[in-house]
Parts: structure tokens; sequence; C-alpha cells
């Protein structure tokens, strides 16, 4: 089966202000596949990564140039629907956020917000969301409660749960599993490996073992450049980049 | 940032070449139990042969050690990856200059051959072999791995002139054929050894290009061992 690209960059340029973070980055992300993020901080892989749903846009001052699409469209287009975009791009952040609600609450959330009212979907929703990120059977007796009460691993596969609720194409994980213990970050690379079946998946992290574990590709990224994405294994058995090879083996510097 | 890890692999170049060091004196003291007749030399082999089996579990476990712990990526992996493959070749070697060892021991105390003046260069050429390899791994040198390769068209070479003159032998004095077998088993021990040495020196370039030749078809361009 041939890979088809989901997310394509083209010579796309970044800036905060002055600081230029992302320079010439072309690459295609393919559809159904686990793609990693890695680099020392500062090389913009987090970025990159915000580009895609535009979280960036947050930030004052910042530009971009080149392109970007998603299915073909251009994620920068003038008149873009923000709001639309980033409920088909999902993302889940370093630390878990749920909202100070309902189990339930937290999950129809997004649903709920995009108009969805009717009862009976919304039930369908939690739950089938709830159980694609893992964690339906920890708290179906007690969706009333409030999310905070759950562990920090159980917050985090709710966020997933609730970003997977509006049914996005992709998810985007910033680092979302380096506040959490060995244990609920077994649980969690494990759901990212049965999610990659139905979701496109783009993950920032730092630990290089949980990209070999996890991922299909990786992209090594170096000063807001991208120096290289390849097949992981290949990545990290046989670089073509010495940059890359100093980097993963830990000469960098 | 890595100095702990870096002296780790230091370890692991100074005992394989101490692995290495071991198979040449199995070599030689084989040899030279073989051909000079010196029973003292064939215990010397075969004490080498069980100290050869004790470093490979050493090195094997300080393998395991580094990969458990450091997770080495890159020529890093490699690098383990082929030490742990070429310690099961080496300890071979051992079983084999053993082997040549034992066989010594059946040998009358009778008048040296002719054949074994060849006999002595093949094992002087598969003790270099054995050499060459562990040292092209250390200085991470293609070339000098490369080389040991292509040397051991020479001990193949030497084989089958040893077998011609064992065959030789035979023929002008059927009453010494028995020993003649014997030697000749010997040779094909070290024309073994000599094939060891190729399979340390294909690990050797392994570690340093990614790549392992094909094995079934000699033409055939070199494959990665991954992806």
């Amino acid at each position: 089966m041939a890979e088809q690209a989901i997310l394509s960059a083209r010579d796309l340029d970044f800036f905060y202000g002055a600081a230029q973070a992302l320079r010439h980055i072309t690459l295609d992300i393919p559809a159904g596949r686990v793609t990693a993020l890695i680099g020392p901080s500062g090389c913009g892989k987090s970025t990159f990564l915000r580009t895609i749903n535009r979280m960036n846009d947050l930030v004052p001052g910042t530009r971009m140039a080149g392109s970007l699409t998603f299915q073909g469209q251009e994620i920068y287009a003038p008149g873009l629907d923000v709001t639309a975009l980033r409920r088909r791009v999902g993302m889940v952040f370093q630390k878990p956020n749920p909202f100070p609600m309902s189990i339930y609450d937290n999950v129809a959330y997004g649903p709920r917000t995009h108009g969805e009212r009717r009862r009976a979907r919304l039930d369908e929703l939690v739950e089938t969301s709830l159980r694609a990120a893992a964690i339906w059977e920890e708290v179906r007796d007690r969706l009333k409660k409030s999310a905070l009460g759950l562990s920090g691993g159980q917050q985090q596969r709710l966020c997933i749960a609730r970003a997977l609720a509006v049914e996005p194409e992709v998810l985007l994980m910033d680092e979302a599993t380096s506040a959490l213990d060995p244990i609920s970050t077994a649980r969690i690379e494990d759901l990212i490996g049965s999610l990659k079946e139905r979701y496109t998946i783009v993950m920032v992290t730092h630990n290089m073992q949980q990209a070999l574990r996890v991922s299909d590709r990786t992209a090594f990224f170096l000063s807001g450049e991208l120096v290289e994405f390849s097949p992981t294994e290949r990545l990290f058995s046989m670089p073509r980049d010495q940059r890359t090879e100093d980097y993963i083996t830990g000469r960098f510097g | 940032m890595r100095n702990r890890f870096d002296q780790q692999l230091e370890t692991l170049h100074q005992e394989l070449m101490a692995m290495g060091a071991m198979c040449q004196e199995a070599i030689a003291a084989a040899a030279a139990a073989l051909l000079d007749r010196e029973p003292a030399m064939a215990e010397i082999a075969i004490t080498r042969e069980v100290e050869i089996d004790r470093q490979e579990r050493e090195i094997e476990s300080l393998c395991m050690a580094l990969l458990l712990r450091q997770q080495p990526v890159a020529r890093d992996l490699r690098a383990v990856s082929s030490a742990l493959k070429m310690i099961g070749d080496m300890e071979r070697i051992g079983d084999q200059a053993a082997d040549i060892a034992e066989i010594s021991r059946h040998l009358g105390s009778g008048c040296p051959l002719p054949g074994q003046i060849h006999i002595r260069d093949m094992a002087q050429a598969a003790a270099r072999m054995v050499d060459g390899s562990v040292e092209a791994f250390i200085k991470k040198d293609l070339q000098a791995a490369q080389d040991v390769i292509q040397y051991d068209d020479v001990v193949d070479e030497l084989f089958l002139r040893v077998k011609e003159e064992l065959t030789e032998l035979i023929r002008r004095d059927a009453a010494g054929a028995g020993e003649a077998l014997d030697l000749l088993m010997a040779a094909k021990y070290l024309e073994r050894i000599g094939d060891h040495a190729v399979n340390l020196a294909e690990r050797v370039a392994y570690s340093i290009t990614g790549k392992v030749r094909a094995q079934s078809a000699p033409g055939e361009s070199a494959y990665d061992l991954l992806c």
C-alpha cells in the first residue's frame, strides 16, 4: 500500500518576530502513520507541530512563508476556518489539562461546541472516545465525577478521549507522556499504536526510545531545519546525516 | 556528555582484543603441538579454549549491560551487535584450535611429515586473519576488514596445496596414511578458522557501513541489515 501524504510542507518558514524558527521545511507526513519529531530544545519541532493546527496564531508577531497543506488545502490560507481546522487536527499537550468539570462533560465539550445537542449521540461519542482512549473501563461508573479526581495518566487518556470526541483526522501530541510514570506512558504508547489505524499521529518527543517504540517515521530537526526524515528504524540504525548520528548517539554539542 | 558510555565501549574493545589474542595463541599452540609434537603446546591450546569460552560469556554480559543501560543507536548499536556476533565466531575458532590439539595427541612422535610446512603456513595465515579482524574493528578500518576477507583465498589455496602434498605422501607410503588423514583434518580445521575470521571481518564491515554482504549470492550487492 503506497503511503499517501495527509500533510505536506514545502519550503515552510516560520518566524516569531525577527527570529526564524523554521527554515525551508519540506516534508510529507503519511496518513495513518505515527510520525515522531525529535531534536534538541529550540530546534523547531514544537513550532512545526503547532503550525499544523495553527496554535502559533495565539503568539503575537508570528509570520509564515512557503506552503503547508492538509489534505491539499493551505492551512494558512486567508479566511480559513481555524475552528474547523482544529476539529480535524486535534492536539494533546505535555501536561494533562482536563477542564474542571465532570469526565462526561470533558469529552462532550468538543462535540457540544461544534453544535451536537442530541443526548444519545453525545452518550455514544463519549463512550466510543473513552473506549478508544483505553480508559472507559476505569471511568464508566464515575462519568459524572470531576475529571480532576483522576490520576495524571488517566487525565492524559481523558484528554486524548476529549480530542478524539470531535472525530479528528490528525492527532498532534506535544510530549504527551513526559509528565507521566512508566506504566501510564506504556498505556499511552499502546494506545498510539491502536489509534494509528484510524488517525494520523504526529508527536513531539524528547524520549528517543519512545520515538523508536511507537513511530513509523522520524524527523530530526536542528536549528529550525529538517536535517533528516526517514523510516524510524533506518534513522536510528543508519542515519544518513552526520548531525543526526551525533545527536542520537549523544555526541552532539 | 557520554563519557561513561565511551568508557564502556573502550572496555568492550579491550576485551575483544584480549579474546582475539587468546584465539591467536590457541591457533599457534595447536599448530606447534601438531607439527613439532610438543604435548605441552596441546595443553596450552586446550586451556586457551576454556578461557575463550569464559571470555565469550564475559563479553556477552558486557554487551547485554550496554544494551540495557545505554540503549545504543546507530553506529554504537552496530558495534555492540557486531561484537555479539564476533564472539560467537571467536568461540568456534577456539574450539577448532582445541580440536587440532586433540589430533596432535593421537599422532605418534615419529619424524615430521613433508606436508607440515604448509600446515604451519596455514596456521600463521589464519591467526593473522583473526588479528586483522579484531584490529579492524577497533580502528573502524573498513579497508583492513576487506583485506582480511581477501586473505582467506590464501588460506584456501594453502589448504588445497596441503591436500595435494598429503595425497602424494599416501601414494608413496601407504603406512603413513592414518597420520596423513589426521593432518588433513587439522588442515581442514585451519581452513574453517579462516572462514570464521571472514565472518569476523564481515561483521566489522557491517559495524562501519551498516551493510552486510549477501551470503548466498557472492555477486549480489550488499544489503542493509535493518529496514
